[in-house]
């Protein structure tokens, strides 16, 4: 096993708001190797950004981080000096924002702004900070990059903005990358480019990326693993393949459901019904529950566990009870679940072991 | 830079077309009012009034008048005071525009200046008591008229404390209290006005990068903020600037500046039309000058621009 860059363990952020306490992050476990890039799924306002927001250390004032724990390098990062936090900030964990027309300081030459953490961070003098911002620039593919230094972020597209923002990211060679929706606001075609700038760069570096999207067709060719967020809680996390190819939350098979495919039918795509609950007064039992189809009695009563399919997938439903009836997926998942169980024969469902949360970071 | 070379060019060639236009525009205005100079002078004689005329060349065509007054007018020779006798107006000007205009200059940086400081401080502790104080004081800066200012001023630390001259002009040391009382209202705009924008910034995408590269408050507010907050300031302070510049009438009589202010509301006051054209064609070309300082700075501050022409 490995050595752990990054673990949270049961993380719970309220937001104090006029109308009351929101619970924007509902107990939260993950954790990330060297290398590996993790998926956060999910809609808006399933908390995927407060996440990454409080790995950040730059929470909004009104969060109130309950109780919980983010050890970076075995350091805890809650409750750390913010003074000791900048020295991470932009230095060992940087970050890509989602929208690159407003992430770039309109009146900063770009060779600055790119240079800007090597110089906080390794208090490079400017010359060979722009020399570093030059490579960097070369490196994510932004053409004749030594006649653009000296440009100011209007001159360049959103692609190529996109393409800085990612070097002012990775610039002072950060060990873990938060790329927060970072194609959402792009074309279709740069998105891609974008994409195959951010797998090249991880193979270069070995930097380590969490990968917040609401795409999980963006996800397949990006991530090692997926965690499924729903109502500020996983819902679900395994492999790539695991989630891709044996689902098991009735949640995930809603957001696989809703990906068209080259199977899909003409006519409409299919949709999750309803709206994410008001995590003011979060449901008791399971969150899911009013807009999923498949939910039991018990579902209104007690939230499910997590239930262990194998040392690296969980789900919390209570579907994979060994008292749940048996129920039938929508085809689009049986016709996954056919597929996987032809790859790995003895992959079954019956026998989910439910098991503390704390069990994820024990793989 | 031959870019803004040129453009600078072009646009002092703007600012002589828009002179010509304005001192036009004067001329026929003035024309168009109804009576004469002479109308109250019953008593002249019919040949002493056309000898008056011819002297002025009131008699000539008006298209011939109006030639020689535009000539003349473009080398700031404006004619001859009515009401003073033989004092050429561009002298009475240039007399008294220099106070104005030092005075003027001295409150538009001083309360810019202290305007951006203090409105910088309530920003970054926005919502705090010092951002509620700052705001009130703001705010009566706005409201309060500048002779009260001026009155306190001359109360407080001109006569209580003795520390500086109460009223005249002989000096920086005399400059100085009109100057705070002309500048709070311009320092009170300043500070408001900052607040907002910078309010505004420091929620923006490109704020939060910079403190996702570790980068202190501090930091932040001299690189990143500042400098996005003060571009629309500078689309204040082209009007500003003129307003200041071109005499406070009541700042002027109360601490008896020799300004141009007073000078033009008195020759309003006595009909003295060379004096009232002179100076509207002189605040006009210093409007026009003011705006194209503000473009320039417009351009240095803000990259966008400096691009787009």
């Amino acid at each position: 096993m490995t050595e752990k860059i990054l673990e949270v363990n049961d993380l719970k952020i309220n937001f104090n708001t006029d109308s009351g306490t929101v619970q924007a992050i509902r107990d939260v476990y993950f954790d990330l190797k060297p290398g590996e890039t993790l998926a956060l799924v999910g809609e808006s306002g399933s908390g995927k950004s407060v996440t990454t927001r409080a790995l950040m250390g730059l929470l909004a004032k009104n969060a109130r981080i309950e109780r919980g724990s983010v050890q970076f390098k075995g350091k805890e990062l809650i409750d750390l000096p913010e003074d000791e936090y900048r020295d991470i900030r932009g230095s060992e964990i940087a970050m890509i924002f989602q929208d690159p027309m407003t992430s770039l300081d309109p009146t900063m030459k770009i060779g600055q702004q790119i240079a800007e953490p090597l110089i906080k961070h390794q208090k490079m003098g400017k010359k060979e900070a722009w020399d570093k911002a030059l490579d960097m620039m070369n490196l994510v593919g932004i053409p004749n990059a030594e006649a653009h230094i000296n440009d100011y972020p209007h001159q360049f597209s959103g692609g190529m903005r996109q393409r800085i923002v990612i070097a002012i990211a990775l610039i002072d060679n950060p060990e873990v990358l938060i790329a927060d929706e970072p194609t959402t606001a792009l074309d279709v075609t740069i998105q891609a480019q974008i994409l195959d700038l951010m797998k090249k760069i991880q193979k270069e570096f070995g930097t380590s990326i969490i990968f917040i999207t609401h795409d999980l067709g963006v996800v397949a060719g990006m991530a090692d693993r997926v965690a499924v967020m729903y109502a500020g809680q996983i819902v679900e996390i395994g492999t790539i393949d695991e989630i891709y190819g044996f689902p098991q939350h009735p949640y995930t098979w809603g957001l696989l459901n809703s990906m068209p495919t080259t199977q899909t039918d003409r006519g409409s795509l299919e949709a999750i019904p309803g709206t994410p609950p008001d995590l003011l007064n979060p449901p008791v039992g399971d969150a899911f529950a009013a807009r999923n189809q498949y939910a039991l009695a018990i579902d209104e009563k007690q939230q499910p566990p997590y239930f262990q399919l194998s040392p690296t997938h969980f789900a919390a439903t209570w579907l994979l009870d060994e008292q749940a009836p048996e129920v039938v997926p929508p085809l689009t998942v049986r016709q996954r679940w056919a597929k996987y169980q032809q790859a790995h024969p003895d992959a079954s469902n019956k026998h989910a072991k439910p098991v503390e949360a704390s069990a994820i970071l024990a793989r | 830079m031959s870019g803004m070379f040129k453009y600078i060019l072009k646009r002092i060639g703007i600012i002589f077309l828009t002179l010509i236009i304005v001192i036009s525009a004067t001329f026929f205005l003035m024309k168009l009012m109804p009576g004469s100079p002479l109308a109250n002078a019953a008593r002249l004689s019919g040949e002493q009034r056309q000898l008056i005329e011819s002297q002025y060349g009131l008699n000539d065509p008006l298209m011939v008048q109006y030639w020689h007054y535009l000539v003349n007018a473009l080398q700031f020779n404006f004619g001859h005071s009515f009401q003073f006798q033989d004092q050429p107006v561009s002298r009475l000007i240039a007399q008294r525009i220099g106070p104005s205009i030092q005075l003027g200059l001295q409150a538009l940086v001083f309360g810019v200046i202290s305007g951006i400081g203090l409105g910088a401080a309530a920003a970054v502790r926005r919502n705090t008591k010092t951002d509620t104080t700052l705001s009130i004081l703001a705010v009566l800066g706005v409201s309060i008229p500048s002779f009260v200012f001026a009155a306190l001023a001359q109360y407080f630390v001109g006569l209580k404390l003795g520390w500086l001259p109460i009223a005249g002009w002989e000096g920086f040391k005399f400059t100085i209290l009109p100057t705070i009382a002309l500048g709070m209202a311009p320092l009170a705009t300043a500070a408001r006005f900052i607040r907002t924008e910078m309010v505004d910034v420091m929620g923006s995408d490109y704020i939060e990068l910079a403190r996702a590269k570790g980068l202190s408050q501090n930091e932040i507010v001299w690189k990143h903020t500042l400098r996005n907050s003060l571009i629309p300031l500078v689309t204040l302070i082209g009007p500003m600037a003129v307003n200041l510049m071109t005499g406070s009438v009541v700042i002027e009589k109360i601490f008896a500046i020799p300004g141009i202010g007073g000078q033009f509301v008195s020759s309003i006051l006595t009909n003295d039309y060379p004096v009232i054209m002179g100076t509207t064609i002189v605040y006009s070309m210093m409007l026009m000058v003011v705006l194209l300082v503000t473009d320039i700075l417009y351009g240095l501050i803000d990259p966008r621009i400096r691009l787009a022409n």
